[in-house]
C-alpha cells in the first residue's frame, strides 16, 4: 500500500496557483525527499497533505484513503508535520509537558504522563526537561521536542519541512541520526523537504526535484550519489551543492 | 608581503550577566593582509562578535578590549563615534546575513545605494547615477536602470543580497566583512553571490573576512581559515589544508557533515564535553 498518493494535485493560494499537476506515490516505510529552490512549491505540498493549505484540486490519499480538505482528526492520527524553525513552532508560554500532552488530550488518549516520559526518552531528552519552557532549551533540544510532539499520536507518516536547516552542523548530525533511528524503530514513512542534497543522500531512498511548482525529475538516491541526474535543472542543483 | 591591513591582538568581548561578565571572545589574535580570511564556527562561538568589534559596533553594556586593534595605522578602539562614521562604509564595510532586514523598506534601491556613496564623497548627481548603474551591473543585475527604481520588497532574496553588496562596495572600502552573506539564500543562488564577492574583492585588491558556519563554503572562497569554538581560535590553517585539520573540534565538524555520496549509517556527533563549550 502507498502511504501517500498524490494525483494530479494543483494547489493555490488565493488566485495564484503555486503547484501544478503533481503525481507522486510514496510507499509505506519509504523515505522520500522533495528538493528545489525557494518558491518551487515543495513546502506547499506538505502543507496541503497536513491540511494547512486547503485550496487544492485533484486527489490526496493517505494510507489508501482519500483525504478531505481542511483539518481532519483521522488524518492527524496518521500524518504529523515537523517544521523548519524550532524557535517558532513551539508555544513560548507552554511547558514541554503541556506541548506534548496537548495532542493526547485532543484525541482523548489516556495514560498521558507515561507516554510523555517514554517519548522524551525516545528522542534522547532527559526527563528534567519535561517541565521547562522552550526558551530554556537550545535549538537542537527544541527540534527534538518538535519531533516528539509530532510522534505523540504514533503517526505512520512524518512530514518534515527542512527539519535541520536552522541548526548548527554538529546539531544537524544529531537530529539526522535521531530521525533515521526513529524511522527504523517505528517503521515511519518520511516525506522530507530540503534544499540540502547531502541530507537527502543520508536520509532518503528517493527524491523529486521541483521547479516552479512542477516536478521535473524523480530519481533514486543511488542516482544522486552517482551524480546521474537526467534533467539539466537537477544537474544544476547538484553542481551548486558540490561547488562546481 | 606588504604591511597588514588589519592587526588584532588579544581581542576580548564580554557582556554582563546576572552571574558576572561573560566573555564571548577570549583573546583572539590575527593579522589580515589584502587576502581572504574565513572565520568558521558554530552559533555562540564568537565569530560574529569578532566581525562586529572590528567595526566597533558592539554597544554598551558589551565591552571590547584588545592589546591592539589596528586598521591601516588607525587604532580603532581610540576612535570616537564621529571618527568611526568616517571609517564605517568608506574604508571597512559589512554585508549582513539577511537582505530582508538590512535594506530600508521605504527607500528605492537606487536611493539607498546613492546614500551609501554620497555620505562619504561629494559627487555631481549625474556621476552618482552613473556609478550606481555601473555598480549594479558589476553585481550582475540585468536591467540596472529598472532595478534602481524598485523597492526592496519587489526584489528576490538573491537580488536583495546583491544590492547589499553593491551598496557596501560602492564607496570602495579596503576591507569587507561578510557575516553569513548567503545563509538566507538558496543553494543555487549562494554560489552566484559568493562568486560576485570573490571577483570584486580580487579585482579591487581588497581584504575580505568571510564569517560563516559552513566549512566547505569557506574553504572554497578563502585563502586562510580560522576555526573558532567558544570564543577561542582552535585552529588556523590554509584553506587547501582543511582536510588535514588537526584539532578534534575541526575534525568533528568536518565529519558531522553528510556528503553527497553518503555511505555512513550514522553520522559522528561531537562530544561537547571535550572542549567545555556551550
Amino acid at each position: 500500500m502507498n502511504a501517500i498518493e498524490l494525483n494530479n494535485l494543483d494547489i493555490s493560494y488565493g488566485d495564484t496557483k503555486v503547484v501544478h499537476g503533481i503525481n507522486l506515490a510514496i510507499a509505506e516505510g519509504e523515505s522520500f525527499a522533495l528538493v528545489g529552490e525557494s518558491g518551487s512549491g515543495k513546502s506547499t505540498i506538505l502543507r496541503a497533505i497536513a491540511g494547512l493549505a486547503p485550496d487544492w484540486t485533484g486527489a490526496i490519499s493517505i494510507m489508501g484513503k482519500p483525504r478531505s480538505h481542511g483539518v481532519d482528526h483521522r488524518v492527524s492520527r496518521q500524518v504529523q508535520m515537523v517544521f523548519q524553525d524550532p524557535y517558532g513552532s513551539l508555544h513560548p508560554r507552554k511547558t514541554i509537558d503541556a506541548a506534548l500532552t496537548e495532542p493526547l488530550a485532543i484525541h482523548g488518549i489516556g495514560n498521558r504522563g507515561e507516554r510523555v516520559e517514554a517519548m522524551l526518552t525516545a528522542v534522547g531528552l532527559d526527563q528534567r526537561f519535561r517541565f521547562r519552557f522552550p526558551h530554556q532549551l537550545s535549538g537542537g533540544q527544541r527540534q527534538r521536542v518538535a519531533i516528539a510532539r509530532a510522534l505523540m499520536l504514533e503517526p505512520k507518516v512524518m512530514l518534515l519541512d527542512e527539519p535541520t536547516s536552522a541548526l548548527d552542523v554538529s546539531v544537524q548530525a544529531e537530529i539526522l541520526n535521531l530521525l533515521k533511528r526513529l524511522r527504523r524503530e517505528q517503521g515511519l514513512t518520511f516525506l522530507l523537504v530540503t534544499h540540502n542534497l547531502p541530507v537527502v543522500s543520508f536520509l532518503c531512498d528517493r527524491l523529486a526535484v521541483m521547479k516552479q511548482g512542477r516536478v521535473v525529475e524523480i530519481a533514486d538516491v543511488a542516482q544522486l550519489k552517482a551524480g546521474d541526474l537526467k534533467q539539466p535543472y537537477s544537474r544544476e542543483l547538484l553542481a551548486a551543492t558540490e561547488g562546481g | 608581503m606588504t604591511a597588514p591591513l588589519l592587526t588584532v591582538e588579544n581581542l576580548r568581548v564580554s557582556f554582563p550577566t546576572h552571574s558576572g561578565r561573560v566573555e564571548v571572545v577570549k583573546g583572539l589574535s590575527f593579522t589580515l593582509g589584502r587576502e581572504r580570511l574565513g572565520i568558521v564556527g558554530e552559533s555562540g562561538s564568537g565569530k560574529s562578535m569578532t566581525g562586529r568589534s572590528i567595526l566597533k559596533l558592539i554597544r554598551k553594556p558589551g565591552l571590547v578590549t584588545a592589546d591592539k586593534l589596528n586598521f591601516e595605522g588607525i587604532d580603532i578602539l581610540d576612535q570616537n563615534e564621529k571618527q568611526m562614521r568616517a571609517i564605517r562604509g568608506a574604508r571597512i564595510s559589512m554585508v549582513m546575513q539577511d537582505p530582508k532586514f538590512s535594506l530600508n523598506p521605504v527607500m528605492t534601491v537606487g536611493e539607498q545605494i546613492a546614500e551609501a556613496l554620497v555620505t562619504h564623497q561629494k559627487l555631481p548627481r549625474r556621476d552618482v547615477q552613473a556609478r550606481i548603474i555601473e555598480m549594479l551591473h558589476a553585481v550582475r543585475i540585468n536591467d540596472p536602470e529598472r532595478v534602481a527604481r524598485l523597492y526592496p520588497h519587489e526584489v528576490s532574496g538573491g537580488m536583495g543580497q546583491r544590492i547589499m553588496i553593491a551598496m557596501m562596495l560602492i564607496p570602495e572600502p579596503e576591507l569587507l566583512i561578510a557575516d553569513e552573506p548567503t545563509s538566507a539564500l538558496d543553494v543555487s543562488v549562494q554560489a552566484q553571490v559568493l562568486d560576485i564577492i570573490d571577483e570584486l574583492v580580487r579585482n579591487k585588491g581588497m581584504g575580505l573576512i568571510l564569517i560563516s558556519h559552513d566549512l566547505n563554503l569557506v574553504s572554497r572562497y578563502c585563502d586562510r581559515i580560522l576555526v573558532m569554538n567558544a570564543g577561542h581560535v582552535v585552529e588556523e590553517c590554509a584553506a587547501g589544508q582543511l582536510a588535514n585539520a588537526q584539532h578534534p573540534y575541526t575534525r568533528g565538524l568536518l565529519a558531522a557533515m553528510p556528503v553527497i555520496n553518503e555511505t555512513r549509517d550514522e553520522l559522528p556527533v561531537l562530544d561537547r564535553t571535550q572542549w567545555a563549550g556551550t
